[in-house]
């Protein structure tokens, strides 16, 4: 709320996008999805609680077409907030600083969301219920 | 005409001296998610299929409630803080004010109804 209409940093539409800084808002955008997400989680704890008809709506919902894509991006989300989570951690006790380490830390974050969240989804499609 | 100092009202606008309170919090839940999230994915995977009394049962026992509300909580307490931070670099304005209240009802709403279902939960297994 600051009286004079400053310029804002970084200015996107010129700046070159980076691994470095494409990781940083995605890390923000999974978080808000995430954030969306702990409602479907209450919604599953309600449903649990409720009755049977409540319980069978929303598996209804999370096993058909939308809900399983809708859990596999929250599953993806997850797993790359959490893996992208510790890299934050660890800059916060002041490791991995060098730019060499922060673009190794981030390829290392996204390969792991993609073995993670593959073999997450492989699991729970043979575990056969939701499907 | 503004008849006040520039300078003392830039000291108005100034920090409210609870940023590191919030950082160390956000901190604090991120820990409590890393080490929770794994043992709920792990319950949720061995749940798959589950009828509703079988699911009341595995979540209704003492240990898993404990830990299935204390990632709840951690999770709602973790998502606002961030939620916070996030419409206070992109909104702005009354609109901005308008936003962190809806959220902070919205994210209070659904902690205190997760609790609630888990204690429905415990006490009806």
């Amino acid at each position: 709320m600051a009286a004079q209409q400053r310029p804002l940093s970084p200015h996107l539409q010129v700046y070159k996008p980076q691994l470095t800084s494409i990781l940083s808002i995605v890390h923000r955008g999974t978080g808000v999805l995430l954030g969306l997400a702990a409602f479907g989680l209450m919604a599953w704890l309600l449903s649990t609680a409720g009755s049977i008809e409540a319980f069978d709506r929303f598996h209804a919902f999370v096993g058909s077409a939308p809900g399983q894509v809708l859990l596999a991006a929250v599953t993806a989300s997850m797993v790359y907030h959490l893996l992208n989570g510790i890299r934050h951690l660890l800059w916060d006790i002041g490791w991995g600083f060098e730019l060499s380490e922060a673009y190794a830390s981030g390829w290392i974050v996204v390969g792991l969301t993609v073995v993670i969240t593959s073999a997450l989804v492989f699991v729970a499609m043979n575990a056969g219920g939701a499907a | 005409m503004n008849l006040r100092d520039p300078l003392a009202i830039a000291r108005g606008l100034g920090s409210a001296k609870d940023g590191t309170q919030h950082w160390w919090v956000q901190r604090l839940t991120a820990v409590a998610l890393l080490l929770l999230t794994p043992w709920f994915v792990w319950q949720v995977l061995g749940l798959i299929g589950a009828d509703q009394y079988a699911v009341r049962e595995t979540l209704g026992q003492p240990l898993n409630a404990t830990l299935l509300l204390a990632y709840v909580l951690s999770m709602f307490w973790h998502a606002q803080l961030g939620m916070q931070v996030v419409i206070e670099d992109y909104v702005h304005g009354w609109f901005e004010i308008a936003l962190q209240i809806t959220v902070k009802f919205a994210f209070a709403f659904g902690a205190l109804a997760s609790a609630l279902a888990i204690g429905r939960i415990v006490f009806s297994a």
